[in-house]
């Protein structure tokens, strides 16, 4: 293997910049660290080494001729996740509806890496549409846990963080409704951001419930997300619910977290985010994390969240109506599959018979529960009554953020488990999120960072840290504080592979 | 508990252009049925005094000039057609054959 694929995404910027190394070979490196492991992991459902090459081209010719690389991490490459488009490259969104659609535009998140000079390398396999906490639902074959390849990498975009924990790439781009970043980071050991509602535009990123989808970014270190966080953030007038103000600057919180000084900061363990049903590994992790915050000078308190138990029926009711009503673009005649277009069949007939066959059973589910909630009779018990759960959970933020400045829980309540295991009950795969989605509803940041491994099965486990809408620099604070004083989990792997 | 049956199942695929198969319609009348009842809880404490929250974003009309702005191509936009003719996107028949 090439050291270039161990370095940091900080590390490599510093190196290409300096003139030590080309972004080309850089580049290079990844692609050919992608040729030797990905048939094992399946992180990317597309590669574009041509691209990749060009762009790091561009980079290098730039350095050559003395001009400021054009971002802090141009010539880095990254892995995307298949649910941004990309134009004139494949955009799957791990479903069969989209196989060999070419997109004629780019999103925001690609043209601002493209303009960033990162190169992309590929594309990242997903639960179809987002929907899902292990790329099970991939209509391309699930991606494997680098950790453990009979294991999930997490969902649903378990092909950005397998990507990196496989050193296939130093940087991915994920999307997080439910915990799509989060979970695939803490099973991973990698490092997951959801932005503010808001803080990176939805231009381009394919639609599976607006109100909650948010890009982010992931990288191994909480200062290469932050450095990816700034390249990918900020105002766009193509979606409308962009915030319109000065993105954090998380850059400057994860150096200035590093130093590892967190007095002054005051942090909330969610008592509602324990208990029965957590994996006792992933709370002993969890406790030595919160110990290891009260040494960094941080001053932790319980904070009462009473609410929270109902963020996850709260959220699989308005996720599938907001779905259900998305989906419907996925109607056979503009883009994407049609079958049965034989002349003996009716547009509606191809309609439906190409959602049956293009769409998969988790997707169909999610329709068809978004389409009851919806429907006249039920509306008021189902998503009505969601929405005042989300009030009411916004209500439970908002008052633990006037005692604290983040509150703090494990990412996921159980280790990640084995491919096949949750796949057939979906009410056991939802669990997964139990603990990310409230921040999705407040539309507040949050953040996965690695805790270690499990005490009980040497698996990964994450802590999440959230924050207020708008005060993402506070998990970068605090993350990059804890991360210096943990130390590097993911090295672990890197020697047991060593050791083969 | 039985909060759905297997006709509003076939009923729920129709509204949503989904030709499931029987097969699929004893599946997802028991994963449905068992899905509703974890999420009816959302009922214990949406009392009617709480407003819903429909957003985590404030939103606000976002307006701008009525400006000519670059956009697709017609070659680009049928590029990802499943049938194009003429410069159109080609659609099945839409109305029945004794219309």
């Amino acid at each position: 293997m090439s050291d270039l694929t161990r370095l940091t995404a900080a590390e490599l910027a510093e190196k290409i910049h300096a003139g030590e190394v080309s972004a080309a070979e850089t580049t290079q490196a990844h692609l050919d660290r992608i040729a030797a492991v990905d048939d094992d992991v399946h992180a990317f459902l597309h590669v574009d080494a041509e691209g990749a090459l060009e762009a790091a081209r561009a980079v290098d010719a730039g350095i050559a001729a003395g001009t400021a690389p054009a971002s802090p991490l141009a010539g880095v490459p990254l892995a995307l996740k298949d649910v941004l488009t990309t134009r004139g490259v494949p955009t799957t969104c791990g479903s069969k509806t989209l196989e060999g659609w070419l997109p004629p535009y780019d999103a925001t998140v690609t043209r601002r890496l493209r303009d960033a000079g990162v190169p992309i390398l590929g594309k990242t396999n997903m639960d179809e549409f987002a929907m899902g906490s292990s790329t099970e639902n991939s209509a391309y074959g699930p991606t494997r846990n680098p950790w453990d390849l009979d294991r999930i990498p997490g969902g649903s975009g378990g092909g950005s963080s397998a990507s990196l924990a496989a050193y296939e790439a130093p940087l991915a781009i994920g999307t997080d409704t439910g915990g799509s970043i989060r979970q695939p980071a803490a099973v991973t050991a990698t490092v997951g951001v959801k932005p503010t509602y808001g803080g990176v535009s939805r231009y381009g990123l394919v639609a599976f419930s607006s109100s909650l989808d948010q890009a982010g970014p992931c990288g191994r270190t909480v200062l290469d997300a932050a450095l990816l966080h700034e390249v990918i953030a900020g105002h766009d007038p193509m979606d409308a619910t962009s915030i319109d103000a000065p993105v954090p600057a998380v850059v400057d919180a994860a150096r200035e977290g590093a130093r590892g000084d967190l007095s002054g900061v005051r942090v909330g363990v969610v008592r509602e985010l324990s208990g029965e049903g957590y994996q006792g590994g992933v709370l002993r992790s969890f406790e030595a994390a919160v110990a290891q915050l009260k040494e960094l000078g941080a001053e932790v308190v319980e904070v009462s969240c009473p609410n929270f138990t109902y963020a996850l029926p709260a959220y699989y009711l308005i996720a599938p109506s907001e779905c259900s009503s998305n989906l419907a673009r996925f109607d056979a005649m503009r883009y994407g599959l049609r079958v049965a277009d034989d002349g003996n069949h009716s547009a509606e007939e191809v309609m439906s018979l190409t959602r049956e066959e293009g769409f998969g059973a988790e997707v169909k589910r999610r329709v068809m529960l978004g389409t009851y909630a919806l429907s006249s009779g039920y509306y008021d018990a189902y998503y009505g009554s969601a929405q005042k759960v989300r009030t009411l959970i916004t209500r439970d933020f908002t008052a633990a953020f006037e005692q604290v400045d983040v509150l703090v829980s494990p990412t996921t309540p159980v280790t990640p488990f084995k491919l096949g295991e949750k796949v057939d009950d979906p009410l056991a795969m939802y669990l997964n999120d139990i603990c990310s989605i409230p921040a999705n509803l407040a539309g507040n940041a949050a953040m996965s960072v690695p805790s270690g491994l499990s005490d009980e099965d040497g698996l990964p486990v994450g802590l999440q840290i959230m924050a207020p809408a708008l005060a993402d620099d506070r998990l970068y604070r605090v993350g990059a504080a804890y991360e210096t004083a943990r130390g590097p989990v993911l090295d672990k792997l890197g020697e047991l592979e060593a050791a083969k | 508990m039985s909060n759905i049956s297997r006709d509003e199942v076939a009923h729920l695929a129709k509204l949503a252009r989904m030709a499931v198969t029987e097969e699929e319609l004893d599946t997802f009348a028991g994963q449905l049925d068992q899905i509703l009842d974890a999420v009816a809880k959302v009922g214990e404490v949406a009392g009617d005094d709480i407003p819903p929250t429909s957003h985590a974003a404030a939103l606000t009309n976002v307006f701008r000039t009525d400006e000519v702005r670059p956009g697709l191509s017609q070659d680009e936009a049928l590029a990802g057609a499943p049938a194009a003719e003429e410069g159109r996107f080609r659609v099945p028949r839409i109305l029945g054959e004794q219309q």
